[in-house]
């Protein structure tokens, strides 16, 4: 099993327009939404939901008021703040570690599991998607990634497919990580500013733990050609494949408007072309080989 | 006061906004970066730093010479970052939320107290305007802790500008919460719009007043307007697209400091947040 995990340090760059032109071009393959906190691929992907599962992680605290004695002894002990003067949980700051829970004389606290969100198994013009929607101010994002891309490997493996593009999140957090244990390689969507170079080191340097492949595609490249200079030296120094430049392109806005992929919206543009040839070079290369054999010497060097 | 500038989608120009809001603002003002993950800030208002401080974090460290294997610390813990397996006990740091449960669970005294790196808050000056930049340690996948550290270094006689995190999870709560205003930075896409119909259901959960800048305002459509007027939304500032902004940024140019007029309407924009906030 392949799986291709598209990131980007920086939000904004394109990534997620990327990707979905990634699973119009692609044979047999099952597409994954990891960037669960802001979920955007479904806009373009119109997914049907074939299954909908609650994703249930960690507990909150909830006081009995009937039962409490108020003798203080949760307030002292949660280091989170999330206790009241008037012994009420604060359900956001609440962590859910469970100290008062365990401490409470009179086991007043209850501590139910919490639904954090939902997950999806869908079909799309493109063939089947997982992906999911954490609840707003909800934690446990880092475990939702890790589930959906582990629901996506299953049912890719069950189904005879071959290949899973997945739409990582942004920055270099919880999500971040939990998105690349296991990748078979990463392809990094930047673009040439201040911003996407600084964040796209920060991205490369947590990649390299992973020991992952990397490619890197500069989108909107004409805004700065010499800071786009200037990425391809970071990437070359890091052992990343430059993949290739993407012009400023409005038509990517025009087409999402419209719910399509790039390649559906102008099918015989030049932009469609480079990113058919971007697609080829990231399916063909070595890294991304059918039978999974890893070569560590092409491993992002931090 | 306290005014935060965030986000749902990734990308929209909110440090554009936070960035020449702070530096139309100048010596009446301080910028907190609290985008953590990937700050950015300082690349545009290039600040001197004074200090650093290196935040940490409390994780147990065991010694198996008073350890009688009870198993209580592993027992308590919701995390599963200490675990008893045959005759010892491992600690995963990386995954403990200091709560100091198995702390207070070992009766022996076999936890002593180990330190974890989040990362460090830098504080200094860009010109009259007060800076302070957290970055979370590459690698460390907690970021609420240290965003609750930046924001302790505030100050209350002036202007506080935090820029939040991307998204509408647990990150951007920290950031956000306690603010006097949130605003909010879109674009008029179908991203745009549904990343922010997410941030607004976060700010309506804290209640904090909120209003929302729309970049790159003639592309994409009009749903980001109709969903603001549906809403009662005010929108404070639009920025149309313009190639030379997007230059300048690209860069790490400010456009207030550029073009006199952009200075004037970041401090229109910034009077419209004020009148929010008292009305
Ligand atoms: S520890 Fe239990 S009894 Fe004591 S104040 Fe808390 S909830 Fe009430
Ligand atoms: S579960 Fe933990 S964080 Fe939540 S209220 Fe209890 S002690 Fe505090
Ligand atoms: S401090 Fe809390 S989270 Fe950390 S190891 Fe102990 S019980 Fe687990
Ligand atoms: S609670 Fe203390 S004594 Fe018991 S297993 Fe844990 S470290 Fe050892």
């Amino acid at each position: 099993m392949r799986e291709l995990v598209v990131i980007s340090g920086k939000g904004g760059t394109g990534k997620t327009s990327l990707t979905a032109a990634f699973a119009a071009l692609s044979r047999n393959s099952v597409l994954c939404d990891a960037d669960v906190d802001a979920a955007d691929l479904h806009l373009l992907m119109n997914p049907e939901t074939v299954t909908c599962t609650d994703f249930k992680a960690g507990n909150e605290a909830i006081i009995d008021k009937t039962l409490c004695t108020e003798c203080g002894m949760c307030r002292e002990l949660c280091c989170f703040g999330a206790i009241s003067q008037e012994y009420v949980v604060d359900t956001i700051a609440c962590e859910g570690c469970g100290v008062c829970v365990d401490f409470c004389p009179v086991k007043a606290i209850e501590f139910p599991v919490k639904t954090c969100g939902e997950w999806y198994r869908s079909d799309t013009r493109f063939g089947p998607m997982v992906h999911a929607r954490l609840g707003i101010a909800e934690e446990n994002s880092g475990r939702l990634v890790s589930l959906v891309r582990q629901e996506a490997r299953d049912y890719a493996e069950k189904n005879g497919h071959d290949l899973i593009i997945t739409d990582g999140p942004p920055g270099v957090g919880c999500p971040v990580i939990a998105s690349l244990g296991g990748a078979t390689a990463v392809c990094i969507v930047t673009e040439p500013t201040v911003s996407g170079l600084h964040d796209m080191e920060r991205v490369i340097r947590l990649a390299a733990h992973f020991k992952v492949p990397g490619m890197v595609i500069i989108n909107k490249y004409d805004l700065n050609p010499d800071m786009a200079k200037n990425i391809e030296c970071l990437a070359c120094e890091r052992n990343i494949t430059v993949l290739g430049r993407i012009p400023f392109d409005p038509g990517f806005t025009k087409a999402m408007v419209q719910g399509k992929t790039i390649v559906e919206y102008n099918p015989s543009s030049t932009l469609t072309d480079t990113v058919k040839t971007m697609w080829q070079a990231i399916i063909t290369s070595p890294v991304m080989n059918a039978r999974g054999i890893m070569d560590f010497s092409q491993s992002i060097k931090s | 006061m306290l005014i935060s500038v965030a986000s749902g989608k990734g990308g929209t120009g909110k440090t554009t906004v936070s960035t020449n809001l702070a530096y139309a603002l100048g010596k009446r003002a301080v910028i907190l970066d609290c985008d953590v993950e990937e700050p950015n800030a300082h690349l545009f208002l290039n600040p001197e730093f004074e200090e650093t401080e290196n935040v940490t974090t409390k994780v147990p460290v065991v010694d198996m010479a008073r350890c009688t294997l009870c198993r209580k610390c592993a027992d308590i813990c919701r995390f599963r970052a200490i675990a008893v397996a045959g005759k010892t006990v491992l600690v995963f740091p990386e995954l403990c939320h200091s709560c100091g449960g198995c702390f207070r669970v070992c009766e022996p005294g076999a936890l002593s107290e180990g330190l974890r790196e989040l990362g460090d808050v830098e504080k200094g000056v860009s010109g009259d305007l007060g800076f302070v930049k957290g970055t979370l340690r590459v690698g460390e996948a907690m970021s609420p802790p240290l965003i609750k550290k930046v924001r302790t270094y505030h100050d209350l006689s002036r202007i506080n500008i935090i820029d939040a995190p991307p998204g509408t999870s647990c990150p951007v709560i920290a950031a956000m919460r306690g603010t006097d205003f949130v605003l909010m930075v879109t674009e008029p896409t179908p991203f745009g719009l549904h990343d922010l119909k997410l941030a607004v259901g976060a700010v309506r959960i804290l209640g904090i007043p909120h209003g929302l800048v729309i970049n790159r305002s003639d592309m994409g459509d009009d749903k980001v307007r109709d969903y603001a007027k549906a809403e009662y939304i005010p929108v404070l500032m639009e920025i149309p697209f313009d190639r030379r902004i997007a230059e300048c940024y690209s860069r790490g140019g400010l456009i207030a400091a550029m073009v006199p007029e952009w200075k004037e309407s970041f401090m229109e924009l910034f009077q419209k947040i004020q009148s929010q906030v008292l009305s």
